[in-house]
């Protein structure tokens, strides 16, 4: 990877947390005393948990569990991962909310962390003066909060409101304001966690601007997590997936999203669908069908040629016999975006307390190479058009879609989307003469 | 090479293996303006949306005051040392009040703020450092009413203050204040574990004022072990010597405002001996 410089912004090495499980009561007054009496004789501490190297032991829990990092000037890195795999605990860290309970971390310049847009804030005070507040917590003197104020109230969009109190302003004016403070602080490392889940989509995009400048231009270092693969995607270069406590991929960001997004994928040909739990919901709880199993016919992995339509047949048991039965697949590229949906061309049949077998066959033609996951819906519809849901498997299967040998082309799913059209029919309407053909090659 | 060297200013390290003692001064003195904004805020928003505003200050030692006149006064005919009663308890008040409040305001640090600090990093004792700020200057709001009366009793010539001794108004404050900010985040940062302390705090302080010679002179108290407890008491030393100088009548002791010296010192030190092992990590335990 280019990293612009070799400088290093911020170094961690070997970092572990480690939580306590729990209520911390007061009976951890007589255990605290013994620890301490422990050693201040040098005794072992009888309250000492043995460390396995696991994550979860006795009644504490490793949030981060032995991270290495290093990351340089300059670069704008993502950090993914599920929800409890560690992301804030590692921001916590190096924003200095709270320390290691092992290992080191270097910060080499001043970090503004957006943790919580709007920390600091008191609606009773003006926008001004949370303004201020706020700059100071953050680091800034008065002195530099007032040479930035102009530019801060320009590009939070407040105007004329900032001398109100905050308790009058919207949410998103609040949020506005309070981004704006931190985006002009002058640090050298910006730490942001879903900072931009709030605020209207303009607001986010010169958010995100902004950030993309801090790094670019500026050479500023921005750590950014985030859900939303869009946002990681378009601002990020280098991206971090976090699992349980550990960094399990450190690289390329479309490479980071696959490994994140990855861990779920099923492709056996030959899919369960008895053990997958169900959403729930009440139509679900006492389902009229059964889907059974789902098992690919026309090929032994789940991989089709685009175009080649993908064969599968469904097994499902009938419990109650519902009117009108059809079935709609729910297509889903793999990040998570839908791709389209498509239905059963006809209903289907059934017995009740039998099992049904029925063979599908869905058109891959329009989906962009790639690889999708499938939602299987089977519902029900009376004669006044009121649906019924039957039963519903989500991520029931998924295949992938790869272009045809001859096809170069490489589809960019997050500039183009994940349907890919019939081709466009051009016919020129000149056919231009072989001289007039030479004299462009020329011109060129 | 200057971008490097900007960066190598900034360089921060941090370990799990704490340091004793870290007291960054030069860092708080970089936040200095979170110190006076802290500080502002605190008035802000006590007076904000009050109808009398700022005039609280005023009111309250002056109501609190006159409650003491009646009650141990007039009603206990407690002695005030040939001191004006009025005088003699507004005075009181205004150093005892410096010190009760720069103790209790304290003690909630961590509690009171861990929505803030779980946020976001700053050196965290600048808010203890502008809690005794914001004290300190309630208790000048209330030295501009003391000399009010001290004028009135003045002209009347029931007073005579020790003018020289004004001089060490200032090392009083300090040291009461260090007192209290000592013993505020001590207390403050046993409460992130053990909430009982919180409890006990408001409680204690009134005990407190009573073990020393607020409501009355010192020399109303002959022998014995009740005398005992008052010159151990760490805060009877400075207050006397307040009292010295503004009503002219006080024990100044320099042996004992030596122990009160020290006294302070120690509490000052295990204070942020222990505000420092607690800061990093109150998070998880708050």
């Amino acid at each position: 990877m280019d990293n612009k410089n070799n400088e290093i912004a911020v170094k961690v090495s070997n970092v572990k947390k480690m939580y306590r499980l729990g209520q911390i009561g007061g009976g951890t007054l007589q255990a605290d005393l013994q620890s301490w009496w422990a050693r201040l004789r040098h005794k072992e501490d009888p309250n000492t948990k043995i460390d396995d190297n696991s994550r979860l032991y006795g009644q504490t829990f490793m949030a981060l569990n032995g991270i290495d990092l290093t990351i340089y000037k300059g670069e704008a890195v993502g950090i993914i991962g599920r929800n409890g795999a560690g992301k804030s605990t590692l921001l916590k860290l190096l924003s200095r909310v709270t320390a290691p309970t092992d290992g080191e971390i270097d910060i080499y310049g001043r970090i503004a962390s957006m943790l919580e847009v709007g920390t600091g804030f008191n609606r009773e005070m003006t926008g001004r003066e949370n303004v201020y507040m706020n700059g100071a917590i953050l680091g800034m003197t008065r002195s530099e909060i007032s040479a930035k104020m102009d530019k801060i109230i320009e590009f939070s969009e407040i105007g004329e409101f900032i001398d109100t109190p905050v308790k009058r302003y919207s949410s998103g004016m609040y949020v506005k304001l309070a981004f704006s403070v931190a985006a002009h602080l002058d640090a050298e490392i910006m730490i942001m966690d879903e900072v931009l889940a709030v605020g209207d989509v303009v607001f986010q995009k010169k958010c995100l601007d902004k950030m993309r400048e801090a790094a670019n231009r500026d050479g500023r270092t921005v750590l950014y997590v985030s859900h939303n693969m869009n946002t990681i995607r378009s601002l990020c270069e280098r991206c971090i997936v976090l699992d349980k406590g550990k960094i399990v991929f450190d690289g390329e960001v479309d490479k980071a999203i696959e490994t994140y997004l990855g861990g779920r994928e099923e492709f056996s040909p030959f899919c369960d669908l008895t053990k997958i739990e169900r959403p729930k919901t009440v139509a679900l709880k006492n389902r009229d069908v059964d889907f059974l199993s789902i098992q690919v016919l026309n090929r032994t992995e789940n991989r089709v040629e685009q175009g080649e339509p993908f064969r599968f047949l469904i097994r499902m048991f009938v419990h109650k016999k519902p009117e009108n039965a059809m079935l709609r697949f729910i297509i889903y590229y793999r990040d998570g975006t839908v791709a389209g949906a498509s239905f059963s061309d006809k209903t289907f049949v059934c017995i009740p307390d039998n099992e049904l077998e029925i063979t599908a066959e869905l058109p891959t033609k329009n989906l962009a190479p790639g690889v999708y996951r499938v939602d299987m819906v089977a519902f029900s519809s009376d004669a006044f058009g009121n649906r019924r849901l039957l039963d519903r498997v989500d991520s029931a299967f998924s295949f992938d879609v790869v272009k045809k040998e001859d096809d170069t082309l490489l589809w960019n799913h997050a500039k183009w989307g994940n349907a890919q059209f019939d081709d466009t029919v051009i016919t020129m309407a000149q056919v231009p003469s072989a001289s007039e053909s030479a004299e462009d090659v020329q011109t060129l | 090479m200057a971008e490097k060297n900007r960066c190598e200013k900034y360089h921060t390290h941090i370990s799990s293996k704490q340091k004793r003692f870290d007291l960054n001064i030069k860092e708080i003195w970089r936040y200095r303006d979170l110190v006076f904004l802290f500080t502002k805020r605190r008035f802000q928003l006590t007076y904000k949306q009050t109808i009398l505003g700022p005039a609280w200050i005023f009111i309250n030692p002056f109501l609190t005051s006159i409650v003491f006149t009646f009650l141990f006064g007039k009603v206990a005919g407690m002695s005030t040392d040939g001191v004006p009663q009025f005088l003699f308890y507004l005075s009181s008040n205004a150093i005892w009040s410096f010190f009760s409040a720069s103790l209790t305001n304290n003690a909630t640090t961590f509690t009171s703020n861990s929505g803030l600090f779980g946020k976001v990093y700053f050196p965290r004792l600048t808010v203890p450092i502008s809690n005794v700020l914001s004290s300190a200057i309630n208790f000048f709001v209330q030295m501009l009413m003391v000399m009010l009366v001290l004028v009135y009793y003045l002209i009347k010539g029931k007073v005579s203050p020790n003018w020289t001794a004004w001089l060490l108004i200032p090392f009083v404050l300090l040291v009461l204040g260090a007192m209290g900010l000592g013993l505020g985040i001590i207390i403050s940062s046993l409460t992130t574990k053990y909430r009982d302390l919180s409890i006990l705090v408001g409680f204690g302080v009134t005990l407190w004022m009573y073990a020393t010679p607020i409501v009355y002179p010192i020399s109303q108290l002959g022998d014995g072990i009740i005398k005992t407890i008052l010159y151990i008491n760490p805060v009877t030393a400075p207050v006397e010597l307040f009292r010295y100088a503004v009503l002219g009548k006080g024990m100044v002791s320099l042996p004992l405002l030596a122990v009160s010296l020290a006294f302070t010192t120690i509490v000052l030190l295990i204070g942020i001996l222990v505000f420092n092992r607690v800061e990093k990590t109150f998070m998880d335990t708050v």
